[in-house]
């Protein structure tokens, strides 16, 4: 997680030579994605995962939600129970008598939801903040950029642990929570990369030809800037979802009853020593093959995406 | 997987490589003590840690009855003053020796401890301390005071040498830290550990270990790690999932005891809305609370054995009011009412809730033994019942701050909680006075009432009792008052906390009720 | 160079006077320490005294008023918990963190360098790919679930290393550490693993991108046709270059460990800072929050800013950049 932040630091320390000048057609990257089959694997188990998480109220055999539906009475019994509402627990339960699988589908969807909507809401102001300081240069680009140096100069953990004990549980606050800790990424990332194109002819032409300022930075600009933003969402959404788990296990951050996948290996940790291993393990499995998967894609994107790491 | 359960049941076989130095006892601690000040912070780690160091008048035993400590005897000579005999030839750890002095510096400082967040004013109030000899003192009230022993046997009891003019840094650095008891403190290492070694010139019976080691490991998994990896001797507050597999190890040896500590939840009575209690569609309804029959339909509603079975895992007590059998004051009559979804329906649809309601049941996360989890359970069997119930579990230091006066002119906030309450006299008038008497802040009484139950006969018998010196007859309105309180459901009972140490093989501990740890008790097979 | 600290110097104060006030009014609204400090039998006259000695009973702007007065003294207010001062119980736990972060920052260079080397140079070997996805792995893994995978496998079911806590200490050079006893080295190593992991495979993938990346470059080529041996290129001239970038993002990354202590050491009972916070987060003991959000600004300010120096001092390349700039 951290790895990718300072990846993304080196980059944008030569913005010049970086990411630059990506004008591979689609079908291109397509075939050089495709080129690594560890990535062609990362992909499908991503996409596997997604359907899962979106398919969950179809899916699982219960609403974990829905307290009408958990049994105290059915609480930590071993995978392949059968329950008192009469239907196998394939995963076993967890403490609050929750059916393990219906609770990772479930759990599933919040970690996806909190890692791509933080993404993207942090992606929207990243490239509008990133943009603002490319386009307009000077002061205005000296105060932000001096803003997001601040940002990314302190611990991303700590602010958003404290910041999630002031605004209290639940997803929304979560999600608030890891914008203002990662907004400043992509913000880095835009500037960089717009600087570079601005310097370019096309750029130049446009603006000869009279185009409003508006239609240069949003027509012009920002298609050249989404390679490696993408590159940088694809790998924050990661670091996001391992964020959202490590707060929840800190015991900020999401409600019990309606556990993420943090939250259900934190409620498990209790069980861990007394052999029920399934609670806190299984969701970790999951929660790792889900970060190893998007980090693998995002890996290969960035290969591909990256001319001066071609092999 | 498989692995891994293999890997679990391995586990069991390696324990203990290494078995302690013979008479050094280390011992894992749940909660950190905050100073080693008796007088800072009047909250159980503290209080049972420096329990090793200093002393009180009056001691108590495993069951919080009353046992002579540094005072040999002690009677009522007036209606409101009681005479201590002092224990004679008792030293200091300096060696100086133990005076009424002392004993009246230490009622004048308890109460005035700079920044104390928590003083022993409570213990100390409208009491006024003379002496009569170096060996007798004589302690006076203002009314009568029947429960004044219990009050005593709280204050520990510190050196006027070494105490006067001394901060809670100065003990912390060990510099004051100089008491009457069989363990000498030698250092305090914050956040990590604290030492003490034996007094081998204590009055009493000689402590068997020569050093005790405390560590504090909060998180309940690592606590048990500590143990069955040999870190620790011992462990305190072993964690409900653990005790099932701890049982079966034939290197870990568990001690239970049942508390004086009752969970149960709390409704609002006083107000005619209250915000966390809706109608089906959400819209304002009038307070279902008010109605005696919602009350007990909850009562009916909640299945005890299952909570004290699935989410205690057998350790705890289902509870029918306010302290477990034994105790001073109780009511013979009281059982805990028996699960009856049928007749709580009946009763919801008595009091015009037929559709049920919806309701958020707030509780701590963290405070007591499961708190959340035991709440969660709650409302499942209450969604089952009707009532829509969802939870919020929060943060203690947020829970405590809001429902107790989160609300408008710092009334309680919530409609329904889960609390917990143990009586800190060990007797029935610590729970019933706090609890069910109606909130007064001149009086004192309803100090817990969170669900500002007020009844008037409860009150007046309460305080009828607390003028009663007579046992027998105290003891018998303590009985009237809680059996009234809880006909009229002013709380919904749940269960009686049991406490579980674990020991390695070979050591035993008597488990005591006010879930104090203390190495003198811990003995060696 | 003058005017340039002295501008960090003003971001700082800045910084801290923002984050001071966000926590100390955020703090004060999620609620006061108070119900969980006193002993639950005091009376309603009792707690209210308490919340007097505690200094609760102003308004808070006036608590305010009366934090930065001190602070401007360099007294950052008494823990409401601990009774002493904040930065006292604060710098009391400090070494315990320093230790571990440094244990990491060590285990991170000698495990991730030699591998990263290794994957660069002979980057199609079995092994490689296997150090590469050990890599993805490694910094796949969320930290608390790994802590707690190590508690189980190394501590409980193998017993060879102790679970939680610190170990003894002993001093020397006016340091006092638990890493110069045997026994304290048995507390430190599996706290710092847990910790060190993300920035092992961080140390590999970028030691092994730098070796590829320099492997091309034609320094090297002239060092191979003036007839060097391949491991003098290796460890004087690749070595050297690859260095730079490594040393400089750890360099950053310290600061992060010790940021990320805070779950090591709530999983492994370390008694460091990290696991005070928490402590303080639980308890809303707001003088220390702060206090610990203060000295982590500045440590962040001052590593960055040595980081800064050491890089220019390192690198020709930005130095001469930044004359020119």
């Amino acid at each position: 997680m951290s790895l990718t932040d300072s990846d993304a630091k080196i980059d944008a320390r030569e913005p010049a030579t970086s990411l630059a000048a990506v004008e591979t057609p689609f079908s291109r990257f397509v075939a050089d994605y495709f080129e690594s089959r560890i990535a062609t694997g990362a992909l499908a188990v991503l996409v596997l995962i997604i359907c899962l998480a979106l398919l969950a109220p179809l899916l699982a055999p219960q609403n974990p939600y829905n307290l009408a539906e958990v049994d105290v009475l059915d609480s930590r019994l071993p995978p392949a129970s059968v329950g008192m509402a009469g239907y196998t627990y394939w995963l076993g339960t967890d403490g609050a008598g929750r059916d393990l699988l219906s609770a990772i589908l479930y759990g599933l969807r919040i970690s996806l939801l909190v890692g791509v909507a933080s993404c993207l809401i942090a992606t929207v102001i990243g490239a509008v903040i990133g943009l603002t300081a490319a386009y307009a240069g000077g002061r205005v680009e000296n105060l932000l950029m001096r803003l997001v140096d601040l940002q990314l100069s302190l611990p991303a953990i700590l602010i958003a642990l404290i910041l999630i004990a002031m605004l209290g549980k639940g997803v929304d606050k979560v999600i608030i929570a890891l914008v203002t800790v990662q907004w400043a990424y992509y913000a880095r990332t835009v500037r960089g990369t717009a600087l570079a194109e601005l310097n370019k002819e096309y750029v130049e032409a446009a603006r000869c030809l009279g185009f409003s300022h508006t239609r240069i930075v949003f027509k012009q600009i920002l298609p050249n800037c989404l390679p490696p933003l993408i590159v940088v969402a694809t790998i924050q959404a990661a670091h996001a979802i391992a964020l959202e788990a490590t707060l929840s296990f800190l015991g900020v951050g999401l409600p019990r009853t309606e556990p993420s996948l943090g939250l259900l290996i934190s409620n498990g940790f209790e069980y861990m020593l007394s052999g029920k291993y399934w609670i806190s393990f299984i969701p970790g499995v999951v929660l790792l093959i889900t970060i190893m998967a998007i980090n693998l894609v995002g890996d290969q994107l960035r290969d591909v995406l990256n001319p001066r790491l071609k092999r | 997987m498989v692995f891994l359960r293999a890997l679990a049941i391995a586990a069991g076989m390696v324990l203990f490589a290494t078995a302690s130095s013979s008479q050094e006892l280390k011992i894992g601690l749940s909660a950190e003590p905050s100073a080693m000040d008796p007088h800072y912070h009047n909250l159980t780690p503290n209080n049972s840690l420096l329990s090793h160091v200093f002393e009180r008048l009056i001691a108590t035993d495993e069951k919080q009855r009353l046992l002579p400590g540094l005072a040999e005897s002690w009677k009522v000579v007036g209606d409101t003053v009681w005479e201590f005999k002092l224990r004679q030839n008792v030293k200091w750890h300096d060696g100086s020796p133990f005076t009424a002095d002392d004993v009246i510096f230490t009622f004048q400082r308890a109460p005035n401890v700079p920044n104390s967040p928590s003083s022993f004013a409570g213990g100390v109030k409208g009491k006024t301390v003379t002496k009569v000899d170096d060996h007798t003192i004589r302690i006076s009230t203002e009314a009568v005071a029947p429960t004044l022993p219990n009050d005593v046997a709280t204050i520990m009891i510190v050196s006027k040498k070494h105490g006067e003019g001394a901060k809670t840094e100065d003990y912390n650095s060990g510099k004051a830290a100089i008491g009457t008891g069989p363990y000498k403190f030698t250092k305090f290492t914050p956040g990590d550990r604290i030492e003490f070694e034996r007094n081998d010139a204590y009055w009493g019976a000689k402590p068997k270990w020569t050093k005790l080691l405390f560590k504090p490991i909060p998180a309940g998994p690592a606590r048990v790690a500590a143990l069955l990896a040999g870190d620790v001797d011992m462990i305190e507050d072993t964690p409900t999932a653990d005790i099932e597999r701890l049982k079966k190890d034939p290197k870990v040896q568990l001690s239970q005891g049942i508390s004086n500590r009752l969970i149960y939840l709390f409704v609002d009575h006083a107000r005619d809305v209250t915000p966390f209690a809706k109608a089906k569609d959400g819209a304002e309804t009038k307070n279902p609370f008010k109605d005696k029959r919602v009350r007990q339909a909850v009562n009916k509603a909640i299945n005890r054995d299952a909570i004290v079975a699935r989410v205690m895992e057998g350790v705890a007590v289902p509870a029918g009011q306010f302290l477990p059998d034994g105790y001073f004051g109780i009511s013979d009559k009281l059982k805990p009412v028996a699960f009856d979804a049928a007749g709580a329906k009946k009763l919801l649809e008595e009091a015009g809730f037929a559709n049920g309601f919806k309701l958020t049941l707030h509780t701590p996360n963290g405070r007591y033994i499961n708190d959340a989890k035991i709440a969660e359970a709650v409302a499942q069997m209450l969604t089952r019942a009707g009532i829509e119930t969802s939870l919020e579990a929060l943060q203690p230091s947020v829970f405590f701050t809001r429902a107790s006066q989160g609300g408008p002119n710092n009334t309680p906030e919530f409609s329904f909680i889960l609390v917990g309450w143990s009586s800190g006299t060990g007797e029935n008038s610590g729970s019933l006075v706090p609890l069910v008497n109606t909130f007064d802040r001149a009086k004192g009484t309803g100090t817990a009432n969170r669900g500002r139950y007020s009844n008037p006969e409860v009150d007046q018998i309460s305080a009828e009792a607390l003028r009663t010196n007579d046992d027998t007859k105290r003891a018998a309105l303590l009985a009237k008052a809680t059996e009234i309180a809880i006909e009229d459901v002013a709380l919904i009972p749940l269960h009686y906390q049991v406490n579980t140490w674990a020991a390695r093989k070979g050591l035993s501990y008597k488990a005591r009720s006010d879930e104090f740890t203390l190495a003198t008790d811990v003995t060696e097979k | 160079m003058t005017a340039y600290l002295l501008r960090r110097l003003m971001q700082t104060a800045v910084v801290v006077m923002v984050m001071s006030v966000i926590v100390f009014f955020g703090v004060h609204v999620i609620g006061d320490p108070v119900w969980l400090l006193v002993n639950p039998q005091m009376d309603q006259r009792d707690i209210e005294a308490a919340v007097r000695a505690l200094g609760l009973d102003r308004p808070i702007w006036e608590q305010y008023v009366y934090f930065v007065r001190g602070a401007l003294q360099g007294d950052l207010g008494r823990s409401f918990i601990f009774g002493e001062p904040a930065l006292t119980v604060i710098v009391q736990r400090m070494p315990a963190t320093l230790e571990l972060a440094v244990a990491a920052l060590v285990m991170a260079i000698v495990i991730g360098i030699p591998l990263g080397l290794y994957a660069g140079l002979k980057p199609q070997h079995a092994l490689s790919k296997i150090i590469m996805a050990g890599s993805i792995v490694g910094f796949s893994l969320p930290t608390f679930w790994v802590g707690l995978m190590l508690i189980m496998v190394f501590a409980v079911m193998l017993g060879w290393l102790p679970s939680t806590g610190r170990g003894p200490t002993a001093t020397y050079f006016g340091i006092t550490s638990s890493a110069f006893t045997l026994e304290g080295l048995r507390y430190l190593f599996l706290p710092a693993l847990n910790l060190a992991l993300l920035k092992i495979s961080l140390v590999i993938r970028l030691t092994r991108a730098g070796a590829r990346e320099s492997l091309q470059q034609d320094y090297i080529k002239f060092a191979r046709a003036k007839g060097l041996t391949h491991g003098r290129i290796v460890r004087v001239h690749l070595l050297k270059n690859i260095l730079i970038p490594v040393v400089t993002v750890l360099g950053l990354e310290f600061g992060n460990l010790i940021a990320f202590s805070v779950v090591t050491e709530t999983i492994f009972a370390w008694p460091g800072m990290g696991k005070l916070l928490i402590g303080a987060i639980q308890t809303l003991d707001r003088p220390v929050i702060v206090a610990h959000l203060i000295i982590i600004v500045l440590l962040f300010v001052v590593i960055n800013l040595v980081v800064d120096v050491l890089y220019t001092v390192l690198d020709p390349r930005v130095r001469v950049a930044r004359q020119t700039a």
